[in-house]
């Protein structure tokens, strides 16, 4: 049975990037409602009450979020859109904005209604330049049928939304890196508190949310709170994008209703099709490159032996001994032939690039473990090795002023948790190893 | 001024630029300054050398260290001279799982450069990046603006090959993809 599709159920009309064709299908009713119908704090309940969870990676309840923005009197407040989808094995974003941009641009809208910001900022990555330019057209599209500028649709509203791009660094993913680098600075993060919701973009109150997340508001006004929030699972209400790659028959993004079983999710035809070349399984990141890597029997059921579902709850089930998490739904899957080892070596060297270097933790061990890992795999490891590993990890995590530190330890602390046997086998075994078992041909797939 | 050479936007890039600028409220104009180092690496032969940056601080009346020190933080900004055609391979997990190692030996030796150097033609510059964002049509790489996916070798050649005969810079700003 096809899930409810909430953000991408108009996804394969021809020309439903434009205005027109957009408000052919329903589109800007919801921003209409919004500004002739409701109030901003209606709004603000409805949201609340659809149990929106952050879509960004924290998963933090998007409603309660709004309600901490401060208001003083006489000082702007803004909304800004993380677009930044730097996180490996997301793409979510990208497809959601390229296909459907007004969608974006009607939540920015009618979100800022609601928190009374009378500007607000898409913040995207650079390389997704080509994006940008996609949204830029469709805000000029809005600007000319009067959805954006001086008192929207005769509502005495006005807002102005700008396209802001970055310029190639994940840190600039986290909400203070990201707030940091659109005043013109390096995207180095705050230390929080203050947080944005208080002393945000140059200094004012600040919300900041993910694509996805401004997105849904629009299906939220449309059909209310509780009709989302009867989407879903439990606490994990409504529907999410998930980008799958990886070894996978059918890669891409799915908008699935939250609470899927993980095994229909891979290996039905509706979704992922299972593995490639018959393959069996051997791993998944479930949630982008930061959360915890799980074996395939982890994945599928629960350490009780109960199916795993795609949920917030279920794919935290075990905590950190045996769970992991949805983050941003980058769902990356590894057949049987993946290196662990080197797959780790791959993500911890991308934590060290992208450290900002500001707390020594994250900066000095990130490059620690690369190194080790690089020793390891190149078969000069010694099982002392394994153990600084966890060693390092273990003192990166929690001690740094932004998670970047955390997303950078779990990786390397699950890897060896559930796969110590392979970095021991390197140990042992690893100048033959190496090499045979890294990664596959491209063209042939067969191994050197 | 450490170069001689005179750096100034054409009419319609400072028209660009100005729009850009009246993007923030007042006094806030600073925001503008990755855009306007994106403005000026399209403009001035796809890098940033110090005489643009202290254009663009000049633009922006703001210190020529404050540019400095936003340019070398983001990847996407070059610093030193590059090629025509800049090749960012991405070498991040999903990419890596698909073949992305293959790429970029394939380029390396087709090119006789290794990843971070420039054809003595001027024509390419190879460089390895992190995750784009293309990672469910991996292995992927991006030239200018545009995303090439679900490469082959066979694929690699043939763009690396087009690009050539067609000689033209590409740059983030502007697209000109290569039909495949
Ligand atoms: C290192 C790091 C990178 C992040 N990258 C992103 C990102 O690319 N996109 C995003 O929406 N959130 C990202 N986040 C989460 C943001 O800090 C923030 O929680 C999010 O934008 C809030 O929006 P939400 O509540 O709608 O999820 C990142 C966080 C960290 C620590
Ligand atoms: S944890 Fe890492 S990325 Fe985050 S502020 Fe510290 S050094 Fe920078
Ligand atoms: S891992 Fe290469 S594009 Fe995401």
């Amino acid at each position: 049975m096809a899930g409810k599709k909430l953000l991408l159920a108009n996804d394969h009309i021809e020309g439903i990037r434009s205005l027109r064709v957009y408000r052919q299908h329903g589109g800007y009713q919801s921003l209409e409602k919004a500004l002739k119908q409701m109030t901003p704090e209606q709004i603000v309940e409805e949201v609340k009450a659809s149990g929106l969870r952050g879509r960004g990676g924290a998963g933090f309840p998007t409603g309660m979020k709004w309600s901490f923005l401060a208001k003083p009197e006489g000082v702007a407040r803004y909304l800004v859109c993380n677009a930044d989808e730097s996180e490996p094995g997301t793409f979510k974003d990208r497809y959601l904005m390229e296909r459907i941009p007004h969608i974006l641009i009607e939540g920015m809208i009618a979100s800022s209604f609601a928190l009374g910001a009378r500007t607000s900022y898409i913040y995207i990555r650079g390389e997704y330049f080509y994006v940008a330019r996609i949204l830029e057209q469709a805000i000029a599209e809005a600007y000319e049928a009067g959805l954006l500028g001086k008192n929207i649709l005769n509502s005495g509203f006005d807002h102005d939304c700008y396209v802001q791009v970055g310029a190639g660094a994940y840190i600039c993913g986290e909400e203070t890196a990201l707030l940091e680098s659109l005043e013109g600075k390096r995207g180095n993060p705050r230390i929080k508190p203050p947080f944005p919701a208080v002393a945000g973009l140059y200094g004012c109150p600040t919300v900041v949310n993910n694509v996805e997340t401004i997105a849904a508001v629009v299906p939220i006004i449309r059909d209310g709170g509780a009709a989302y929030a009867s989407i879903g699972i439990g606490k994990s209400t409504g529907t999410k994008l998930i980008s799958a790659s990886g070894h996978l028959n059918k890669p891409g993004v799915y908008e699935i209703e939250l609470g899927v079983p993980v095994e229909e999710f891979i290996y039905s035809d509706e979704y992922c099709g299972g593995i490639r070349n018959g393959k069996k399984l051997k791993a998944v990141v479930a949630g982008g490159s930061s959360v915890p890597i799980l074996p395939a029997e982890l994945i599928l059921k629960t350490a009780n032996g109960e199916p795993r579902l795609m949920s917030y709850e279920s794919l935290a089930d075990g905590g950190f001994a045996s769970g992991t998490m949805l983050g941003s739904g980058g769902f990356i899957a590894m057949d049987e032939d993946t290196s662990i080892v080197k797959n780790l070596w791959n993500f911890s060297r991308f934590y060290h690039h992208e450290s900002c270097g500001q707390c020594s933790p994250c900066r000095e061990g990130t490059g620690w473990m690369e190194k080790i890992l690089h020793k390891i795999l190149d078969g000069n490891g010694t099982l002392a090795d394994v153990d600084l590993l966890w060693d390092i990890q273990s003192k990166i995590e929690g001690k740094t002023i932004c998670p970047l530190g955390d997303a950078a330890a779990w990786p390397v602390a699950s890897a060896i948790r559930h796969f110590r046997k392979e970095f021991e086998e390197y140990v042992k075994n690893g100048k033959n190893i190496r090499d045979v078992k890294h990664y596959y041909r491209l063209n042939n797939l067969v191994e050197i | 001024m450490s170069d001689q050479k005179v750096y100034r936007f054409s009419d319609e890039t400072m028209a660009t630029a100005e729009r850009i600028m009246r993007r923030y409220p007042e006094g806030k104009q600073k925001s503008a300054l990755i855009p306007l180092l994106h403005l000026a690496q399209a403009e001035f032969e796809g890098w940033l050398s110090p005489g643009a940056m202290d254009y663009v601080a000049s633009l922006l009346n703001i210190k020529p260290i404050e540019v400095y020190e936003v340019a070398s933080f983001y990847s996407m900004f070059n610093l030193k001279e590059v090629g025509k055609c800049v090749i960012e391979v991405c070498r991040t997990s999903s990419c890596w799982l698909m073949g992305a190692e293959d790429v970029v030996r394939h380029i390396e030796k087709k090119l006789h450069i290794k990843a971070g150097e420039t054809t003595k033609d001027g024509m390419f510059t190879l460089k390895t990046v992190e995750c784009l964002g293309s990672c469910g049509t991996a292995p992927m790489l991006q030239c200018g603006g545009d995303f090439y996916e679900n490469l082959t070798l066979e694929k690699v050649d043939a763009l690396l090959d087009k690009m050539k005969e067609q000689d033209r810079r590409r740059v983030y700003t502007k697209d000109d993809m290569v039909e495949l």
